[in-house]
C-alpha cells in the first residue's frame, strides 16, 4: 500500500497556498462510519482525482468538503481559515462550486433559468438576459459548438447536453470569482469529444489558479489532468499519489487491494443443458444458469446489472420456471410491512401450502418453524411482526421466503445491503449448500469480495455483459479490469 | 392502556350501533324495538354486501376504489328483472343475470384502469357514466318489477327470523376466510401493502386486482338483485345512497384505506350502525339537511375515536 498523505505537501502545494485543509475528518450515520479520521487537503490551482470503490466514503468526503453534509469531528480550514459551521452557502460565498453526479439540474426550467438559481446576483430587470449571457458564454468556453438551446427546459435536453450544462454552470461567473470546483462523476453521460473539451477546461481553470476535485471511475481521465490521486477504501484515506507517471494497472492495483480470503472452490459445475438461459438481445453474452451454478453479475454500479438481473427474473416466471427473488432493498421491494414472520415467509409457497384454496395453518406453522430454526432468526417466535426485528434479521426472512419456496432458480439482489458480517457468512455458507442441492442462483452484489461465492461471473459495462470470468479467473484485481476496460480515454 | 383503546378498531361499529339501540329504546320503548331491527338488519345486509365488494378492492392497494358501484348495482338490477320478466318471472335467471352483469362491469372497469392506465377513481367514475345510460335505456323511469319468488325470498321469516341478512352473513363468514385462509385473499392483502414487493414474492399482480374488481361488481349485482326484490322493483336511483356509505362503512369496518388490511367482519357493525342512524334521525323527525350533518359529524367523530392500524 502506497502511504504518501504524512508526506509534505510537495512541489505543488510546497509553491502555492492552500485552498482547503482538513484533518481527521470524519462523518457518522448511526453506527455507521462513513468517513473515518480523514486527511485532505487541496491547493489553489491543484487538481486532485479521488478514486475508489462504490462505498468508499468518497461522496461522504465531497459532500463533507462542500458543506451539504455536516461533519461529525475534525478541523476544516478554507483559505487559512478555521471553517467553522461550514454549509453550502458559506461554501458558495467562498468560491467554492460543485457538480454533482445526480444532475442537480431543475428539468422543468431552461439552462437560463436553471443558472439564475445559482447566482444570487443574477436578479432584477432583465435578469432573464444576464442568465442567458453568463451560461451561454460559459458554455462556448467549455464546449464550443456544442448547439445546446439554453431557453428549453433541460428535461427536454439528453442527459449528455444536461450534463454539459451543469458542467459549464459550474464554471460560470458573475460578482464572485470561482476559487474551486468539485466535480463527482461529470462525464458519465460525455461523448468522447465532450470529455476531452472538458479536460481541457480542467486544465485552463488549473492554470487560473481554480482548485479541482475530480471524482470519477474513468481512471483514464484522472491519469490526463490530475496533479495528484487520492484513494480512499471503507471511509478512510489509503493511499495519496503525486501523478508523475502513474500508471492505469497501479491505480487498480491500489483500489483493488483486498483481503486475501481463503475458502474452497466448490467442484466445478457441470455445464450440459443450462436450466435457464437468457439473451438481452443487444448482442453481448447470453446469461447460461445451469443446475447448481452461481452466477454472478459484477460491474461499476448502474451499469445495467440490476435491469438484467429483472429482466431474468421477469423472463423465468413467464416461462414457468419456478423462480424466487430475494430484494436487497427490503423497505421497498421485499418486506410486507403489516405481516409477522409466518405470514412474510410462507407468501411465495401458500399454493404449496393449500389444498382446495386454503392454506393450511399446520403446514405453514411447520414450514416456517423450520427456516426459523435453520436460519437461527432472532426473534421471540414465528408470530412476531417483522418489523420489530434488526435488518439483518429480516434479510434472513426474506432469504427463507425464497430457499423454503420451490424455485430451482433463486435472483439475488445485491441481498446482503445493510446486513453484519456474521450474517453475510452464514448467509454464504447457506447458499453454497443450496447450490449442491441442485439450485442455480444469480446474483448480483455491490461487493466485490462477495463474487468469490460465484462459480461464473458476468462484467457488465455499460448495459451490456461484456466479460465473462470463470472459476480461477474470478478475482478482484480482473473484475476492476474488465469493469474498467474501455472506458477511460 | 385502557380498556377502550384495546379493543380492536372493527369492533367500533358495533358498540356504536348497540349505543343507537340503547338511545332509541330509552327514547320510544322497547315495543318498537323489534321493526327497527328488523329493517336495519335487511337493509344493513345490503350494504354489507356492496361494501364487502369494496373492500376487496380497497384492500389490493392505496388508490384502488371502485366508483361505479351504484350504477352497476342499478344496471344489474335492471338487467335481471327484464331477464326475469323474459323467462317467465324465473328468480334463478335473474340472479345468474344480476351476478353476471355484475361481473363483467368489473372486468371492464380493471381492463380500462390496465390497459388506459387511468386511475382507478377516474376509470370506474367513466364506465359509471356508461352503465348509468344503459341502465336508463333498460327501462327509461319504469320501475321494472321482481319476480314472485325473489320478492318472497327476501322478506322470508322462518320462525319470525328473517332468512335473507342470515344468507348473507354466510357470505361474510366466507368472505372472512377468504382474507385470513384464502391463496387469493392472502394475495390480495400482500398486493396492497407493497406492489413492488408482492411481484418478487412470485404473485401476479394485476391477476389480482383483476379479481378483486370482478368480486365488487358482482357483489354491486347481488346487491341490486336483492334490493329490487325487496323494495318492489328496479328504480333509476335505486343505486344511489351506496356509494360514500360504503366506503365510508369499509373503513368504519377495520380496513385500511391504504389498503393491505381488511376486516369482513366488522362491516356488519359499521353497517348496522349507519342503518340505525338513519332510522334513528328519522325516528326523532330531523330535518333532511339536520340529518346529513348529524351523520357526518357522526362518522367524523367515531373515526377519530378508532385507533389507528399501523401502516408503515
Amino acid at each position: 500500500m502506497q502511504q504518501v498523505a504524512n508526506m509534505p505537501v510537495g512541489e505543488m502545494g510546497a509553491k502555492a497556498p492552500l485552498f482547503l485543509a482538513g484533518r481527521g475528518l470524519s462523518k457518522s450515520y448511526g453506527a455507521v462510519k462513513a468517513l473515518s479520521d480523514t486527511d485532505f487537503h487541496l491547493a489553489t490551482g491543484e487538481v486532485v482525482g479521488l478514486i475508489g470503490h462504490n462505498g468508499a466514503g468518497k461522496s461522504t468526503l465531497i459532500n463533507v468538503l462542500a458543506g451539504v453534509v455536516a461533519r461529525s469531528g475534525g478541523i476544516f480550514e478554507v483559505l487559512g481559515r478555521d471553517a467553522g459551521d461550514w454549509s453550502a452557502n458559506l461554501a458558495r460565498e467562498n468560491g467554492l462550486r460543485c457538480v454533482f453526479q445526480e444532475l442537480s439540474l431543475c428539468p422543468n426550467l431552461s439552462a437560463t433559468e436553471n443558472t439564475r438559481l445559482l447566482h444570487p446576483a443574477l436578479k432584477g430587470f432583465g435578469w432573464k438576459q444576464r442568465a442567458r449571457k453568463t451560461i451561454q458564454s460559459a458554455l462556448d468556453t467549455v464546449f464550443p459548438d456544442s448547439g445546446i438551446d439554453v431557453d428549453r427546459p433541460v428535461g427536454e435536453l439528453s442527459l449528455g447536453e444536461r450534463q454539459m450544462i451543469e458542467i459549464a454552470r459550474g464554471f460560470s461567473v458573475t460578482d464572485s470569482p470561482v476559487r474551486a470546483i468539485i466535480l463527482d462523476e461529470p462525464t458519465s453521460s460525455l461523448g468522447a469529444e465532450a470529455t476531452r473539451q472538458f479536460l481541457e477546461q480542467v486544465s485552463r481553470a488549473s492554470e487560473d489558479g481554480i482548485s479541482v476535485i475530480l471524482v470519477t471511475h474513468r481512471l483514464g481521465e484522472i491519469l490526463a489532468v490530475a496533479h495528484r490521486v487520492v484513494t480512499m477504501k471503507d471511509g478512510l484515506v489509503i493511499s495519496d499519489q503525486f501523478n508523475d507517471g502513474l500508471s492505469r494497472s497501479e491505480l487498480v492495483a491500489v483500489m483493488g487491494d483486498l483481503e486475501p480470503e481463503t475458502r474452497e472452490r466448490r467442484d466445478a459445475v457441470v455445464r450440459d443443458v443450462p436450466v435457464f438461459s437468457h439473451s438481452s438481445g443487444l448482442g453481448d453474452h447470453d446469461i447460461e444458469l445451469h443446475q447448481g451454478e452461481i452466477v454472478g453479475l459484477a460491474g461499476l454500479d448502474g451499469h445495467g446489472q440490476r435491469e438484467r438481473l429483472r429482466a431474468v427474473f421477469d423472463a423465468a416466471r413467464v416461462s414457468g420456471l419456478p423462480v424466487a427473488f430475494v430484494a436487497g432493498d427490503r423497505v421497498s421491494e421485499g418486506l410486507f410491512p403489516l405481516w409477522s414472520i409466518r405470514d412474510n415467509l410462507t407468501i411465495r409457497s401458500l399454493s404449496a401450502l393449500s389444498r382446495g384454496g386454503l392454506v393450511s395453518n399446520e403446514a405453514a406453522d411447520r414450514l416456517t418453524q423450520s427456516w426459523f430454526e435453520r436460519l437461527k432468526v432472532r426473534a421471540p417466535g414465528i408470530a412476531t411482526p417483522l418489523l420489530s426485528l434488526s435488518g439483518g434479521n429480516q434479510q434472513k426472512v426474506l432469504f427463507a421466503r425464497a430457499l423454503a419456496s420451490d424455485a430451482r432458480l433463486i435472483v439475488l439482489d445485491d441481498p446482503m445491503r445493510g446486513v453484519d458480517v456474521g450474517t453475510k457468512h452464514e448467509v454464504y455458507a447457506l447458499i453454497r449448500n443450496e447450490a449442491e442441492t441442485g439450485r442455480s442462483f444469480l446474483w448480483y452484489s455491490t461487493e466485490t469480495e462477495e463474487f468469490e461465492n460465484c462459480d461464473r461471473l458476468h462484467v457488465f459495462r455499460e448495459g451490456r455483459s461484456e466479460t465473462i470470468l470463470d472459476g480461477e479467473r474470478i478475482e478482484p484485481n480482473a473484475i476492476l479490469e474488465a469493469s474498467f476496460g474501455g472506458l477511460y480515454v | 392502556m385502557s380498556a377502550l383503546t384495546r379493543l380492536a378498531p372493527w369492533t367500533y361499529g358495533f358498540i356504536a350501533a348497540v349505543a343507537i339501540l340503547i338511545i332509541m329504546m330509552v327514547a320510544s320503548g322497547v315495543g318498537s324495538l323489534g321493526s327497527v331491527l328488523s329493517t336495519a338488519l335487511i337493509f344493513g345486509a345490503i350494504s354489507v354486501v356492496v361494501a364487502t365488494g369494496q373492500m376487496f378492492v380497497i384492500a389490493t392497494g392505496p388508490g384502488n376504489i371502485d366508483l361505479s358501484v351504484p350504477a352497476v348495482l342499478t344496471l344489474s338490477a335492471y338487467a335481471a328483472m327484464t331477464a326475469a320478466a323474459a323467462s317467465g318471472g324465473s328468480a334463478l335467471v335473474g340472479l345468474v343475470v344480476a351476478l353476471g352483469t355484475g361481473m363483467i362491469a368489473g372486468t371492464l372497469n380493471y381492463g380500462a384502469i390496465l390497459a388506459l392506465r387511468l386511475p382507478p377513481i377516474i376509470a370506474t367514475l367513466a364506465w359509471s357514466f356508461v352503465f348509468q345510460s344503459v341502465a336508463f335505456n333498460f327501462g327509461g323511469e319504469a320501475t321494472l318489477k321482481p319476480p314472485a319468488a325473489l320478492a318472497a325470498f327476501t322478506s322470508f321469516r322462518l320462525a319470525g327470523v328473517q332468512i335473507m341478512p342470515i344468507c348473507i352473513m354466510g357470505l361474510t363468514a366466507v368472505a372472512a376466510l377468504t382474507l385470513t385462509r384464502g391463496v387469493w385473499g392472502r394475495r390480495a392483502l400482500a398486493v396492497g401493502q407493497s406492489e413492488a414487493a408482492a411481484h418478487f414474492a412470485g404473485i401476479r399482480v394485476k391477476r389480482v386486482r383483476l379479481v378483486s374488481y370482478v368480486l365488487c361488481g358482482g357483489a354491486a349485482g347481488l346487491a341490486g338483485y336483492l334490493l329490487a326484490g325487496f323494495t318492489g322493483g328496479a328504480a333509476l336511483n335505486m343505486g344511489d345512497t351506496y356509494l360514500m356509505e360504503a366506503i365510508a362503512i369499509v373503513a368504519l369496518g377495520g380496513t385500511s384505506i391504504a389498503g393491505g388490511q381488511a376486516n369482513a367482519v366488522g362491516i356488519w357493525g359499521a353497517a348496522l350502525f349507519f342503518n340505525l342512524m338513519g332510522t334513528m334521525l328519522n325516528t326523532f323527525q330531523f330535518q333532511a339537511g339536520m340529518r346529513f350533518i348529524i351523520m357526518g359529524a357522526l362518522i367524523i367523530a367515531i373515526v377519530a375515536i378508532v385507533p389507528k392500524p399501523k401502516v408503515r
